[in-house]
């Protein structure tokens, strides 16, 4: 009997060969974040001696952790791929958009607009993504290759049967597949993995000091020029590390004494919370946040 | 640390959900903040008691408004022992194909039955589809046990009447476990209430069962899913081809034939992550490179010389229809084996199969959602396969509509 990570790795290869098998023009999709860090180090096994059969792109909100940019103009050269970068703020000014407003601005929202943008721009018929099924319960339902029509929804009620290891991934042109490589892996088989395979992260996984906003929830907001300080706010220096990276305005740190792989391990079996309750602001919405984002087009 | 998946089944009052959520909730894998959400959303929904475990799993709007799973969800949790990947399926009739989508990889099947009600069609049914599936474990749960006063006779009838009506589905292995999921009993810790069952509770049973192999199969079987060429100064030569292997073990220097062109050559070489390694066995990821320059492409098929498949362009084959339109006659359809592709027409809608009483009928030459049938198929490219009881892997496919590209059925090769 193999191990489960060599079992969920090799589900990752196969269905990231069939991507390459199946489709014209793939893209993966990368957000500088843990998870699409692994898809990188999972392409790398699956293609290599060859060069990717995808470009990698990222979705810039211009909220991103300095850390984050960084860590991956470094990958993007080490492995000498193909990045490309679209920015939310250009997608802002030629479409005329409202930049959100408020104490914790998220442009994640707009994000989409920006996805499906560069998806028209380069006909885009597959990307690949990190999402995982553990993460939320809309995307528990999400099948492993999910059609979007070609305004980008996700209709959950149309989903394609899924069978075996057989992927389906034939659409019509304008169509594309959202492709999840890594959806049977959870928060912790992600960590078991990095720590396995020795993948680096960027820094701000680990622990550091921070001035952060205590919130009104309990959630520790980094301070930086995208968010506004009001008189009242708490701000405190923590020492903190980010469970998840998405953008600076939405996504909270986590108190930690982790300086390592193994004790980060520790600290997420010993939590209580959730990876998203953690740490995101934008999934408090309501109860179908993701749904009704991935309706409209999300990743 | 070892993997099982398995997949739940059983009427919309049956308490499924429920249970996923308790076994999640006593293993202490439901993280505080959903246990927040859920106490809120529960209130909303107008349940009874404090917490509504269904929630956890029913995790579309639609679902959550009619109180009934639709689609799979998948959910995951692990011990120090196994890691577990649960597919949540749906009861109803009409939602039968996204049953057999949860179903298809499983090594296990618990299938809920309620205890006031015994067997009922949806057992049968579930039970069935189990049995084409060729599910190695079959896991029995008589649930609300508390409402008929935690007795044993009940338990004991239910079984002997399921061990009745199952024998003739040829299940491999069936146990039997009376739980509560609403109260907890039997479900993480044996219960007190049901001190005259002696086995295992059901947390003890998935870390204890044994973990088949579903492939008993050991004949090579490799499919090509792309060809490795960097056409790089420095490896201005490399072709490999990239696959898993799908059954047996592949060792550097077997001799194979590569199917359907029908020649034989020799493994020249086997790498894994670029590593090169003298063996690799089922599920391994690698890059294959044969000592002859061949027309191999994706699709093809890398087989040992001693246990052959079947390369031929006709199949008879059990399948069900699962796309909202029905069959019609003529329409365009793909086949899709692994990563093999062909144009194929239905030759004959040979029976129907009665999916509550496993008897053939006969019937027309439509097909309709959720139904089974067995029929014959004539591919436009000859495709190497197995007998689904003797290879999942290469026994298995599905049939895409050309027009509409939607998977409207999945196959099983007989024999």
């Amino acid at each position: 009997m193999k191990d489960y990570l060599d079992q969920l790795e090799a589900e990752a290869i196969y269905i990231l060969r069939e991507v390459a098998g199946q489709f014209d023009r793939p893209a993966l999709l990368f957000s500088g974040g843990k998870d699409s860090i692994c898809l990188v180090h999972l392409a790398l096994k699956a293609f290599r001696p060859g060069k990717f059969p995808f470009p990698l792109v990222h979705i810039d909100t211009g909220h991103n952790f300095q850390e984050t940019i960084d860590f991956r103009d470094g990958l993007v050269q080490r492995i000498g791929e193909k990045l490309i970068v679209r920015k939310v703020e250009d997608t802002i000014r030629t479409k005329n958009l409202l930049d959100p407003k408020g104490k914790f601005p998220s442009r994640n929202p707009l994000q989409t607009y920006t996805l499906l943008d560069v998806i028209e721009e380069f006909e885009f018929d597959a990307c690949i993504g990190g999402a995982r099924r553990d993460e939320e319960k809309a995307r528990a339902k999400e099948r492993i290759f999910s059609v979007r029509d070609e305004f980008g929804q996700w209709n959950p009620k149309k989903q394609r049967p899924e069978l075996w290891n057989i992927y389906n991934g034939k659409i019509d042109k304008g169509e594309n597949v959202r492709v999840f490589p890594i959806s049977n892996w959870t928060e912790l088989d992600v960590w078991n993995y990095i720590k396995r395979e020795n993948i680096e992260l960027p820094s701000i996984y680990f622990t550091h000091e921070r001035e952060c906003i205590l919130t009104e929830h309990g959630q520790l907001m980094n301070v930086n020029e995208f968010v506004q300080i009001d008189s009242e706010d708490k701000v405190v220096k923590r020492n903190v590390r980010y469970r998840t990276v998405g953008d600076m305005t939405c996504t909270a740190a986590v108190e930690s004494q982790a300086y390592t792989i193994d004790e980060i391990i520790n600290e997420i079996k010993a939590t209580k919370i959730s990876e998203r309750g953690a740490t995101r602001m934008d999934d408090r919405m309501s109860e179908a946040a993701m749904e009704d984002r991935k309706k409209g087009g999300y990743f | 640390m070892e993997l099982l998946r398995f997949f739940t089944a059983g009427n919309v009052d049956d308490g499924k959900s429920t249970l996923i959520g308790r076994l999640l909730y006593d293993s202490n894998s439901i993280s505080t903040d959903i246990i927040e959400t859920l106490s809120r959303q529960s209130k909303t929904v107008g349940v009874d008691s404090e917490i509504d475990l269904a929630l956890l799993t029913d995790g579309l709007r639609a679902e959550r408004e009619q109180g009934i799973t639709i689609d799979v969800a998948y959910k995951y949790f692990s011990t120090d022992k196994r890691k577990f990947i649960i597919a949540d399926t749906p009861g109803h009739a009409q939602y039968t194909r996204n049953m057999f989508t949860g179903a298809s990889n499983a090594d296990l099947a618990i299938i809920l039955i309620d205890a006031r009600n015994g067997i009922t069609e949806q057992t049968k049914r579930h039970s069935i589809i189990s049995s084409i599936l060729g599910i190695p474990h079959i896991l029995i749960c008589v649930n609300k046990m508390d409402l008929v006063d935690y007795k044993e006779s009940d338990f004991e009838d239910i079984k002997s009447n399921y061990l009745k009506f199952s024998k003739r589905l040829g299940l491999k292995e069936i146990s039997f476990i009376p739980v509560s999921a609403l109260t907890g009993d039997n479900v993480v810790k044996s219960s007190d209430n049901l001190s005259w069952f002696k086995g295992e509770s059901l947390f003890e049973f998935l870390e204890n069962v044994d973990i088949q192999s579903v492939n008993d199969s050991q004949e090579v079987r490799f499919q090509v899913q792309y060809v490795i060429r960097p056409q790089t100064e420095e490896l201005h030569d490399y072709r490999g081809y990239a696959g898993s292997v799908l059954s047996g073990t592949i060792n550097k220097g077997d001799r194979v034939q590569i199917l359907p062109l029908d020649v034989t050559t020799n493994i020249e070489k086997i790498e894994k992550f670029e590593q090169e390694v003298q063996v690799a066995e089922e599920g391994d990821p690698i890059v294959i490179h044969l000592t002859d320059d061949l027309d191999v492409s994706r699709g093809s098929t890398i087989v040992n010389l001693d246990e052959r498949p079947i390369t031929d362009n006709v199949i008879e084959a059990t399948i069900c229809w699962m796309d909202n339109k029905s069959y019609q006659k003529g329409q365009k359809l793909l086949l899709q084996q692994n990563s093999f592709r062909s144009k194929v027409s239905i030759k004959e809608v040979e029976a129907q199969l009665d999916i509550h009483t496993f008897d053939h009928v006969s019937c027309e030459e439509s097909m309709n959602l959720n139904d089974f049938y067995k029929v014959i198929l004539k591919t436009a490219e000859p495709i190497s396969y197995d007998p689904y009881s003797k290879n999942r892997n290469t026994g298995s496919f599905i049939l895409i509509n050309e027009n509409s590209n939607n998977t409207v059925a999945a196959g099983i090769i007989n024999g």
